[in-house]
């Protein structure tokens, strides 16, 4: 294994930038990362080698040439397989876009080409990145590198379990109700869930449109800062991104600061209901933060308390409508059952073929939700619980800067541990879901092992509504506190990863 | 307690277009009553007072420059079709026979 992989990205930029390593050099030691580990993490489900190489090569001839390039050129990274990509399939983990290759590129997609990024592949996903495990993966489960037993989290973790084997160095995700934070969490790696509308989610294959997010994962604060600079600003193929520029998330990484800083710890999310092992990180992160001059305040929000239930309506009601387009006509699978079938038994047959349990599930559930009788019961009064949750955070920004909690109220479980149980699985995400109805920021930092298990365990920081840079700036505080604490960083607490065996 | 009965499903699952076998509509009759349980104790939360919000951060009229941009080809449009014929998708008769 080459050491060039156990860099964080920053470090990589600056070593491509002073021409100390080339971008072949770092491209490639990762996709021999990947070549030797994902046959066992299976991160990715398509690796793009020679693509990326040719990206590399080109970028490398440039800088020789004297040419000025963007930041991040060079440095490689993973891409969630739910954003579109000309030259590889793009399936969100669904047998129904098996094979699919989009017309059109992502707008992040893009951005990233523009600046140069080498793309190493595509990243495993739960089907439409419906899950917390990626065991609803048409193609199998990603593994977590610090106990191969055990979930990733999800849906995004492809791209956890691609950052934390050092398999590439940054990816992205999307996040509907926690699919890039949970997995950072239990992985022990950094997600970011940006604003609502600070990145575009034009190209990105839509769960729940008033939710989904496109975010950096990365292995520090500042590496997921320098990702969200470059994914970040307005795009006029999505009406929803935000036409005002949220400021450079990277020079707030580069100021950290909790000295006056007054965090809200958020009373519903934290005691009954979490780990031992990850409330005692989370409490010991409270004391640094006052030893580190902060002011620790607790806030009350009590429509947290309603969150799994709206975001339940919401999403599937949402999701129902998004997924009509898989109807077997324009793309995807095609399934025509014997005889002389009509239309409607053809895609029938076809979505009964293409879409896994939870799909299903989620989609059938969304049918009810929406139905004439029950729409101002469920859906009506889902959104009216979204006014209520945006409230209470009003109110506790009042009193607090940033608000924090566990990310997740467990380390990483093993696998079929929750499968046949839903509402087991959606309790994972009941501390990052209220950012997703309300539309604010949150990121979630790698916070020290729980002693039951070893396992990591996550914080979770938000801001209110465009304060991304606040993440940013306190996240890195934080982030170094736990180090020098630690003596090392989170990743370097990982055992070896075993493959192969 | 929850409505939710086969028959039910079974409609809705017909509504959504995913044909479903009767063991599925077993489990799903079963896992569907448990979540819409769980997520009806929503209505305890709100009242008539309580605006609804469907977006998180509302922005309206959006508009962009009226710009001709080139767009996909038909071939390109066509490209992940299971079937086309005279540059249209083909797909199976919309109308039942009888």
């Amino acid at each position: 294994m080459s050491d060039l992989i156990k860099h964080n990205a920053s470090e990589l930029v600056e070593m491509l930038a002073s021409k100390q390593v080339s971008s072949v050099e770092v491209t490639q030691a990762h996709l021999d990362r990947i070549a030797e580990v994902n046959p066992t993490i299976n991160s990715f489900l398509h690796v793009t080698g020679e693509e990326a190489l040719k990206v590399a090569s080109d970028v490398d001839k440039r800088r020789a040439a004297g040419e000025q390039l963007p930041l991040l050129a060079g440095l490689p990274i993973a891409v969630k397989d739910n954003l579109t990509t000309t030259d590889a399939p793009t399936t969100a983990g669904s047998k129904i876009l098996e094979g699919w290759i989009p017309q059109y590129d992502a707008t992040v997609v893009k951005l990233l080409r523009a600046q140069g990024m080498p793309i190493l592949g595509k990243t495993n996903l739960d089907e439409f990145a419906m899950g917390s495990s990626t065991e609803f993966s048409a193609y199998g489960p990603s593994r977590n590198p610090w106990d191969i037993e055990r979930i990733p989290g999800g849906s995004g973790g492809g791209s956890s379990s691609a950052v934390a084997s050092f398999s590439a160095p940054l990816a992205i995700g999307s996040d509907t109700g926690g699919s890039i934070r949970f997995p950072a969490a239990v992985t022990g790696t950094v997600g970011t869930k940006p604003t609502y509308g600070g990145v575009s989610r034009y190209g990105l294959i839509a769960l729940a449109s008033s939710l989904d997010q496109i975010g950096p994962v990365s292995r520090s604060v500042l590496d997921a800062a320098l990702l969200q600079d470059v994914i970040s600003g307005h795009d006029p193929h999505d009406s929803t991104s935000l036409p005002e520029s949220l400021g450079s998330m990277a020079d707030a990484a580069r100021n950290p600061s909790v000295k006056g800083k007054r965090i809200g710890v958020i009373k519903q999310l934290t005691g009954a209901g979490f780990q031992p092992g990850v409330q005692a990180r989370f409490d010991e992160s409270l004391e640094l933060l006052a030893k580190a001059g902060a002011e620790i305040v607790e806030v009350d929000c009590p429509s947290f308390e309603y969150a799994i239930a709206a975001y339940y309506l919401i999403l599937p009601a949402e999701a129902s409508s998004n997924l009509a387009k898989f109807d077997s006509v324009r793309f995807g699978l095609r399934v025509t059952p014997d005889g002389n079938p009509t239309i409607e038994r053809v895609m029938a047959a076809t979505r009964e073929a293409g879409f896994g349990p939870e799909v299903k599930r989620r989609i059938i559930l969304g049918t009810y939700a929406l139905s004439s009788g029950y729409y101002d019961a469920y859906y009506g009064s889902a959104q009216k619980v979204r006014t209520l949750i945006q409230r209470d955070l009003a109110k506790a920004f009042e009193v607090a800067d940033v608000l924090v909690s566990p990310t997740a109220p467990t380390t990483a479980f093993k696998f079929g541990e929750k499968i046949d149980d839903p509402l087991a699985m959606y309790l994972n995400d009941i501390a990052t879901i209220p950012a997703n109805l309300a539309g604010i920021p949150g990121m979630a930092i790698p916070n020290g092992l729980a002693d039951e298990d070893g396992l990591p365990s996550g914080i979770q920081l938000l801001a209110p509504a465009r304060a991304d840079a606040r993440l940013y700036e306190v996240g890195a505080a934080l982030e170094s506190l736990h180090e020098n604490v630690w003596g090392k960083r989170m990743m370097q607490f990982a055992p070896e990863l075993k493959v192969g065996a | 307690m929850s409505e939710l009965t086969p028959d039910l499903v079974r409609h809705l699952a017909s509504l959504a277009r995913i044909q479903v076998t009767d063991a599925e509509v077993e489990t799903l009759t079963e896992q569907l009553a448990v979540i819409v349980d769980a997520v009806a104790t929503i209505n305890k939360a709100v009242d008539a007072s309580v605006p609804a919000t469907s977006h998180p951060i509302a922005m309206s009229n959006v508009f962009r420059e009226d710009i001709v941009e080139p767009s996909l080809s038909q071939q390109s449009a066509l490209s992940g079709a299971a079937d086309s014929d005279q540059g249209r998708f083909r797909v199976a008769a919309i109308l039942d026979e009888e």
